[in-house]
């Protein structure tokens, strides 16, 4: 199933299917933020912002209206 | 044999042990912490090889690739394009740790692209066997074309291996490990045609950036047939890392293996109980209480025993110095002016040792991340609670820890507020006048009402920053994009030897900063106050004397008026005069007003300030310290006492307040790159300071 970043459960694990390339910075690129990449939401912090995440490995917190911009596909175990 | 000095620097991912390595290798003390972003600056030290050599160790702050995001990236690829800069590379050391070896890499390919000799260190070697991973070092080293140093920092081994290999720098392959050109080969080798004498990935870094080095800048470069847009500039600026990482992705799945039921560890349980959406909050908030409660607590006894020191020590030096004007200076001047800053080391040392705990553990990051919510609605970031916090200790290092703050806006917010925090240089002038005003009374049995005051100024100073960041928020018309990542690093067993030696040199620093100003400040305004220009201050004995002959004054009595007659005659009494107009209606004389104007070069010399006025303008050389000397201190019109209950709140929340920082000022400039700021700020903050000192007193008197 596809959806976005920021709507993912604490703890669903999904794959990078494709992000927007204007909005998403070089930098979260390079941190592991591509196709094909695992994705995991550690924990949302309270009001449900920023996002917790661990990417390829990486543990890293963003926002959510960065979270809105990655597509991925949930997969389940 | 020729004794030649190697260049060395030491590049690598934030937060990766750059500066642990450094520290090993120079033996220096720079500050290391486990939080990214702890080195903003390029630090220098020296190193010994073997076989006689030496080597200058660069230590930089950390980068995630060659693509620079923010302001401390920028000074890593400036340094890295500039052949000409001083400090250019002979060797290049990526730093990398175990755990994120993969993202850590990503950077280290990009530099084997500039074709430096470049050595592999893999750091913190000690927490491999706790976390289940193990490493194919040989299939590694073939693969990047590199020696490879696994080493831990901590526990120092693979220290002498690793300049074994820098010794030996000459050997080091400088050919790419990956040939990244060839996402889009057209492209390159229409660069390569035109610019034959240049690297082809310099080139391309100066083109998908806006860095400049030498003659090339991305304006001339871009003036080519085949340019491309910017837009598609970052299409290839992704192809790029894709490419990078999918190099390093199928290295790693062959070269390092991962025990996976050992890699389940502490962070995921920490993690559930700190970042909590109520107990995450509820266990900050105690973590802040208990570090002010503990900074009053445990210091009380050892302040005690520093304030008797010093009195003792002015009346050892009264003694045995030949009486004179001299004596006075050094007994009644300086040293109650540095002992009013020695005596804050217990209460500062404890607010170090808390911090440097919160950095080295790992919370530090937990806090942004909890916070960076409730932090926008006031215009500020979630990583402005680090410099808040650090704000607590001086404004100096915590403003230029704004650096990772990504957007502008509000980094620029968080450096502007950030000097309302309540910074150890306060701490002295609050303590002495809270001890003059505030009875030392317990209510409900257990909270010191002067305990109780001290927290309330710290509320208000944070209060203060938040409300001075919304308005902030809303004048300021900067349109600059919301971006906001941070890493999570591990949970770590703070280190007793990094924060040992943090909170020594941050205690270091304060002192001796401090007491050179106060010296210095001191000797000045003690010729000020000696030496007047007019035939007032040359006859003052005649003239009280005189004065005072219907009058039956006994000799202390006479000898005493002569004393202040001549200081408001000195040309500091004439200066204060001039002023007194103007801070009167704040509650204050003119010998106050000295006091504050003289915090303007810094607040902490305060204490030594009122010390050697007062010194000066008594006779009597019995033992008093400064606060009893406060005390007494009269109005001389209305013989009323010049410190109530009135003007001492008054002048706390003019402290409070006031932008009364030089050396914040000098940061500010330089972090904004402009006048405008630290002027607004000035003005701003002692404006607003003289405002609420002026209510409050009109109200309270
Ligand atoms: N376990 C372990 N921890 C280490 C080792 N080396 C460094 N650390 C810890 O890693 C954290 C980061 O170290 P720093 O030396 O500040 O890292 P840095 O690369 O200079 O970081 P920035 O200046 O932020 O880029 C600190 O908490 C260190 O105590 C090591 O060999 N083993
Ligand atoms: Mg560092």
């Amino acid at each position: 199933m596809q959806t976005t970043v920021d709507l993912l459960k604490k703890g669903e694990k999904a794959i990078i299917v494709a992000f927007n390339l204007e909005t998403i910075p070089l930098k979260l690129i390079e941190m592991g933020c591509m196709e094909g990449h695992l994705v995991e939401l550690v924990q949302a912090a309270p009001f449900g912002d920023p996002l917790y995440l661990d990417m390829n490995g990486t543990h890293l917190a963003i926002r959510k209206e960065m979270a809105k911009e990655i597509i991925v596909e949930i997969i389940h175990n | 044999m020729k004794n030649t000095t190697l260049k060395v620097a030491l590049i690598g991912n934030p937060n990766t042990g750059k500066t642990s390595l450094f520290n090993q290798l120079t033996g220096l003390n720079q500050q290391v912490g486990n939080y990214p972003g702890v080195t903003v600056e390029r630090k220098v030290g020296s190193c010994s090889l073997p076989h006689n050599k030496k080597a200058t160790i660069l230590d930089l702050p950390g980068t995630y690739s060659l693509n620079a995001n923010s302001l401390d990236e920028n000074l890593v690829i400036e340094l890295l394009l500039n052949k000409k800069d001083k400090d250019y590379p002979d060797v290049a050391i990526v730093v990398t740790e175990v755990e994120n070896l993969k993202r850590n890499l990503l950077l280290f390919t990009q530099i084997k692209d500039l074709e430096i000799p470049t050595i592999l260190v893999i750091n913190m070697a000690d927490q491999m066997e706790l976390k289940g991973i193990s490493l194919d070092i040989p299939k590694l080293e073939t693969a990047l074309k590199t020696k490879i140093a696994l080493i831990s920092s901590r526990k120092s081994t693979g220290i002498n291996e690793l300049k074994d290999l820098i010794v030996n720098y000459e050997q080091l392959s400088t050919e790419p490990c990956l040939n990244a050109s060839e996402i889009d080969s057209d492209y390159f080798n229409n660069l390569r045609r035109i610019y034959p004498n240049q690297q082809n990935y310099k080139l391309w870094l100066v083109i998908s950036q806006d860095v400049n080095f030498g003659e090339l800048s991305k304006n001339v470069l871009q003036n080519n047939s085949f340019s491309k847009s910017d837009e598609e500039l970052k299409k290839l600026q992704h192809k790029e890392t894709v490419k990078r990482y999918q190099f390093i992705n199928n290295l790693l799945k062959e070269a390092k293996k991962v025990d996976v039921a050992k890699a389940k560890d502490l962070r995921s349980k920490l993690d559930s109980i700190l970042t909590h959406k109520i107990g995450g909050y509820v266990i900050f908030f105690a973590i802040l209480f208990l570090i002010f409660q503990s900074v009053f607590e445990w210091s009380s006894i050892p302040m005690e025993f520093i304030d008797e020191s010093f009195a003792s020590l002015s009346t050892w030096v009264n003694e045995h110095l030949p009486s004179g004007k001299l004596n006075d200076l050094v007994s009644q001047g300086i040293i109650p002016g540095v002992g009013g800053v020695v005596i804050f080391i217990p209460q500062i040392a404890i607010l170090f040792l808390f911090i440097s705990l919160l950095e080295e553990s790992g919370y530090m990051s937990r806090v942004v991340f909890l916070m960076d919510k409730t932090m926008r609605r006031f215009g500020l970031s979630g990583k402005s609670v680090v410099p808040l916090i650090s704000g607590t200790a001086c404004a100096i290092p915590a403003i230029m820890a704004t650096r990772n703050i990504e957007n502008w806006k509000e980094r620029l917010i968080t450096i502007l507020v950030t000097p309302f925090t309540t910074c150890a240089a306060r701490i002295p002038v609050y303590a002495i006048l809270i001890a003059l005003i505030i009875p030392d009374k317990r209510i409900f049995g257990f909270l010191n009402l002067q305990g109780l005051t001290l927290m309330l100024l710290y509320t208000l100073g944070f209060l203060m920053a938040i409300v001075s960041a919304t308005i902030l928020n809303k004048m300021l018309q900067l349109k600059s994009k919301s971006f906001f990542v941070i890493e999570m690093p591990n949970y770590k067993m703070p280190y007793y030897k990094n924060v040992g030696l943090n909170v020594l040199e941050k205690t270091k620093t304060f002192v001796f900063g401090a007491g050179k100003i106060i010296v210095s400040l001191s000797i000045i305004l003690w010729f000020m106050a000696s030496y007047g220009p007019t035939d007032n201050f040359a006859n003052a004995e005649e003239i009280i004397t005189t004065e005072s002959l219907n009058q039956s004054l006994s000799e202390e009595e006479l000898q005493d008026k002569i004393a202040s007659f001549k200081l408001e005659n000195s040309y500091i009494g004439i200066i204060g005069k001039t002023i007194e107009p103007v801070i009167q209606p704040l509650g204050y004389d003119w010998k106050i007003g000295i006091g504050i104007v003289a915090s303007f070069a810094a607040r902490e010399v305060f204490v030594g300030t009122m010390a050697t006025i007062y010194s000066v303008g008594s006779h009597s050389d019995e033992e008093n310290t400064i606060k009893e000397k406060m005390r007494n201190e009269v109005n001389s019109v209305t013989g009323k006492p010049i410190y109530t209950f009135a003007s001492g709140i008054s002048l706390l929340l003019f402290y409070a307040f006031a932008m009364q920082c030089m050396s914040t000022l000098a940061i500010v400039k330089k972090e904004t790159n402009s006048w405008k700021w630290p002027i607004i700020q000035l003005l701003f903050m002692s404006g607003l300071a003289y405002l609420v000192a002026l209510t409050v007193f009109q109200f309270l008197k």
